[in-house]
């Protein structure tokens, strides 16, 4: 493949070439209700490049890779047609890296009936919440591929990843009141990581069956606690999203509200997000990026001060600062835009006791349907919540939305939990790219004026 | 595909094969600047096949071994799903045009021209706000055949446009974005642009909003972003089978407003949404699921009617990589009688709602919905006073469709490809905002 690639590549005029091939197979296996529905095996086999010519992308994208070098000199001729002034990519020394996948317990070695065994164990326990269980669903995903990258630089890397998911989720009723409770998760080398889940998928089903009684919140401010799920998601969604410097590069009143040094969260709020993060599984985890940039750790806030961004090799470039490995592209029938990996919330020290006991009035969200951002404001969804009075926890709430705005809800952030946890359930989207693996990690929060949407 | 049919053949039941291929040219502008052209190839092939009776499925974009294809779709069919249909006969009841032979003619230099165009006409506007734009044109092939002598083909043409306007004062930010999809070749995007202008402009000024019950305005496009997804899970018949959707019991039942009646119909010439067949080969119809108020149809693809005991309506469709499950083509809206400016001066105080997030993140099937108003205007006085900010439109999509409507507006108008809605005009939900 690197012979093909590399005499492909050779004698081509631009600024700045890349290729990928990418082989992939993958099994999906889903029950719904008491029936297996879908069980699945697919391959997919292709390939894209990109090149840059004075500031202008071409991009071409194919399944027939024997055509690579007509390929090639297509993406040339449209960046040619999309040229402006100049190219601005950072220089990362070349890499020649060969990364096989490092398993734990590789899904590939176990049987698709053990599979099968497990997720009907699995979903067994979501019906065993009750007679008022109405629906389940369980699904199984995984995923296998190798790509090989090259680039005009002279870098050639080839990497192997894994990505296994599994949801599930429990429909309770009560005549037209329908709840659901559902719990995701995944990992990036471990089939071990989904092989004991039977407590937690029971649980979810619980949960649908207590949320048939929970009445809807009333809507205002109001002082929350999140839970570790769910603020994990309130880090992606608030902060993440805000630092892909590709909102900001090329927006010059943007560049100078998130000017690195600017204080957007008290002494004791740090956010980190990177694909090297020493926790074992992580989906968002990797050696190298879509550019070839290897992954890192990079802080965005420190002690409450604004101190990094994610970057690709151009928003790196062109805003002078340091390339992070943060260019995904989630197959390659897509060019890489920069994206979180790993995203979390580092503990502090508040207890949960401490950070409850003198709320009057609140509401203690926990667990996620997910959330999105417009980068100034943005949204996090509670799966379930509790008000709070006089710092205990009171009635069951069902699902609730919350909404913030990064630059008052970080500020509001007055306390940060001791007690991480990483959830791998997670998926991105952006730009039409999605879902894309990702993993976030936070402890409780505890924010002050939060707006909760209710009736 | 002829051949990858005999294969499958010789050891299964029945067999289908679902191709597709696709050649698309999407040119990117950031920033207000041409940033990429990208030409983007595609072709698959998916194989279902029902063997002692369970559902195999495979697919690849790797043509190069149909063998192997067969062999893994045999495989996994010892834990598939037993089988309850049969694949469809080719009957092609209608013709519905799909195609535009004028966007396959588009030049790239062309498409380069509409983007520019749209970003210039919001500059002329205000030269502080930075655009992304994008225009697109793509062509697909399908093509489905099946051991029941099914074997239909078409051809379908994209072209889309989309503009993203970002405007930064002080601390606040605004982004307004409007997109179009259509198969028909567009001159130009001026009109899209025209309203996204005067979406800026009603958005200079920035309202206060009360945390209370109050009259909202859903425009169309608040109507796709903030409601139509519930009803979408409740007419499902996947939901309809498990008993999980809260309309499954009441087909005939008189639950909405009278002046609502809502289609399925992928048979619109010239929506993306159309097309003669679904993707299992079943032909497509107009088919009603609310008739003046009255719960008339759910949508099924083969299998969930089979399980069900009814007929597919045609609504199976599916990726390359997932078996067909029951899905919506075009969702139409019968207009109603209101002027849209007539619904604005009839209110003291209220909200318009245009573009939401978060909508979808939450109890869908109950009807709930909860959404942060990403772009929203206060009304005063019959009179728009400027955007809302940090506010929450909560309520029940079921609830509020049957005694909370007060007017549907008079022009039923398409939100990006697959919906024509009018604006609709509630009487009171729930609004929560910060003090």
């Amino acid at each position: 493949m690197r012979d093909m690639i590399t005499s492909a590549l050779s004698g081509k005029q631009a600024d700045y070439i890349e290729v990928h091939i990418e082989e992939r197979e993958a099994n999906r296996l889903s029950f719904r209700a008491r029936e297996l529905e879908e069980v699945s095996n697919t391959s997919d086999l292709g390939g894209n490049v990109r090149a840059l010519v004075k500031g202008g992308w071409g991009f071409s994208s194919f399944n027939d890779i024997t055509k690579l070098g007509e390929m090639i000199n297509l993406a040339v001729e449209h960046a040619r047609s999309a040229q402006g002034e100049k190219s601005e990519l950072a220089q990362v020394a070349p890499v020649v890296d060969v990364v096989p996948l490092n398993a734990k317990k590789d899904p590939r070695q176990v049987s698709l009936s053990d599979k099968k065994q497990l997720m009907e164990e699995y979903n067994e326990a979501l019906w065993g919440a009750g007679p008022s269980i109405q629906t389940t669903r369980s699904s199984y995903h995984d995923s296998f591929s190798k790509t090989y990258f090259a680039n005009s630089r002279g870098s050639y890397i080839e990497q192997e990843k894994l990505d296994i998911t599994a949801s599930f989720l429990a429909l309770a009723r009560d005549g037209d009141n329908v709840q659901q409770g559902h719990i995701s998760t995944g990992n990036s080398n471990d089939f071990g990581a989904v092989e004991s889940l039977h407590q937690e998928v029971e649980k979810a089903a619980k949960r649908a069956v207590s949320l048939l009684s929970a009445k809807p919140v009333k809507g205002g401010e109001y002082t929350v606690i999140l839970d570790q799920r769910l603020a994990g998601v309130f880090a992606h969604e608030a902060f993440g999203h805000l630092s892909e410097a590709d909102h900001v590069y090329e927006n010059p009143r943007l560049k100078e509200l998130l000017v690195l040094g600017r204080t957007f969260g008290r002494p004791f709020l740090s956010i980190f997000d990177g694909a090297a993060i020493p926790v074992s599984g992580l989906r968002g985890s990797y050696k190298y990026d879509s550019e070839g940039t290897p992954g890192q750790k990079t802080y965005l806030i420190e002690n409450g001060v604004l101190v990094g961004r994610l970057h690709s090799l151009e928003t790196a470039a062109t805003m002078n600062e340091c390339a992070t490995g943060n260019a995904r592209a989630i197959s390659y029938r897509y060019a890489p835009i920069v994206r979180m990996t790993n995203t979390a919330i580092e503990p502090g020290n508040t207890s949960f006791q401490d950070m409850i006991s003198d709320i009057k009035e609140g509401v203690y969200a926990r667990g996620s349907f997910g959330g999105e951002t417009g980068i100034e404001m943005f949204t996090f969804s509670a799966e379930e919540a509790y008000m709070i009075r006089n710092g205990q926890l009171a009635e069951l709430l069902r699902s609730v939305l919350l909404s913030g705005n990064v630059f008052e809800t970080l500020q509001n952030i007055e306390a940060v939990g001791d007690d991480i946890v990483w959830q791998n359930g997670g998926g991105c989207g952006k730009g039409g790219q999605s879902p894309l693996p990702v993993s976030m990690g936070s402890p409780h929060i505890r924010i002050a004026r939060c707006v909760v949407g209710g009736r | 595909m002829v051949d990858l049919l005999a294969l499958a053949a010789r050891v299964a039941e029945e067999a289908e094969v679902y191709q597709e291929t696709g050649l698309g040219t999407p040119v990117s502008f950031e920033s207000n600047r041409l940033k990429s052209l990208q030409t983007k190839e595609s072709t698959g092939v998916a194989l279902r096949i029902v063997r002692n009776g369970r559902i195999g499925f495979s697919s690849t974009t790797d043509l190069r071994n149909p063998q192997l294809l067969v062999d893994r779709a045999v495989a996994v069919s010892k834990f598939g799903a037993e089988a309850k249909f049969s694949f469809p006969r080719s009957s092609v009841t209608r013709e519905v045009q799909v195609y535009d032979p004028l966007i396959e003619g588009m030049s790239v230099e062309t498409l380069i021209a509409l983007g520019q165009a749209m970003i210039d006409k919001v500059r002329q506007y205000n030269p502080d706000i930075l655009c992304d734009a994008g225009i697109s044109k793509s062509i697909g092939r399908v093509r489905i055949m099946n051991t029941s002598g099914g074997d239909i083909s078409y051809e379908k043409t994209y072209m889309a446009g989309s503009i993203h306007g970002n405007l930064v004062r002080g601390t606040d930010m605004l982004d307004i974005y409007d997109s179009k999809v259509t198969c028909e070749m567009v001159p130009t995007y001026d009109e899209l642009v025209e309203q996204l202008v005067k979406k800026f402009e009603y958005a200079e000024r920035i309202a206060d909003v009360p945390t209370k019950p109050m009259p909202v305005i859903f425009t169309p496009k608040g109507v796709a972003a903030t409601l139509i997804l519930p009803l979408q899970s409740a007419f499902n018949g996947k939901s309809v089978l498990q008993g999980a959707s809260p309309l499954g019991d009441k087909l005939d039942q008189k639950l909405f407003d009278e002046r609502f009646s809502i289609f399925d119909d992928a048979t619109i010439d010239l929506a993306p949404g159309s097309a003669v067949c679904d993707d299992e080969g079943v032909p497509t119809r107009r088919m009603p699921l609310v008739d003046k108020g009255v719960v008339r149809n759910f949508y099924y693809d083969l299998q969930t009617a089979g399980l069900a005991g009814t007929k597919s309506t045609g609504n199976g469709y599916r990726s390359l990589w997932t078996m067909p499950a029951p899905s919506t083509s075009s969702i139409i809206f019968e207009a109603g009688d209101t002027p849209y400016k007539a619904m604005i001066s009839d209110i003291k105080e209220g909200i318009i709602v245009e573009q939401v997030m978060g909508a979808w993140a939450g109890n869908v099937l109950s009807g709930d919905f909860s959404a942060n108003i990403h772009l929203g205007f206060k009304i005063e006085n019959g009179k728009i006073m400027g955007r809302v900010k940090d506010t929450m439109v909560a309520d029940n999509v079921f609830e509020i469709f049957k005694n909370n409507l007060v007017a549907l507006g008079q022009e039923s108008v398409w939100v990006g490809g697959a919906l024509k809605v009018p604006a609709m005009y509630f009487h009171s939900l729930s609004i929560s905002s910060k003090q």
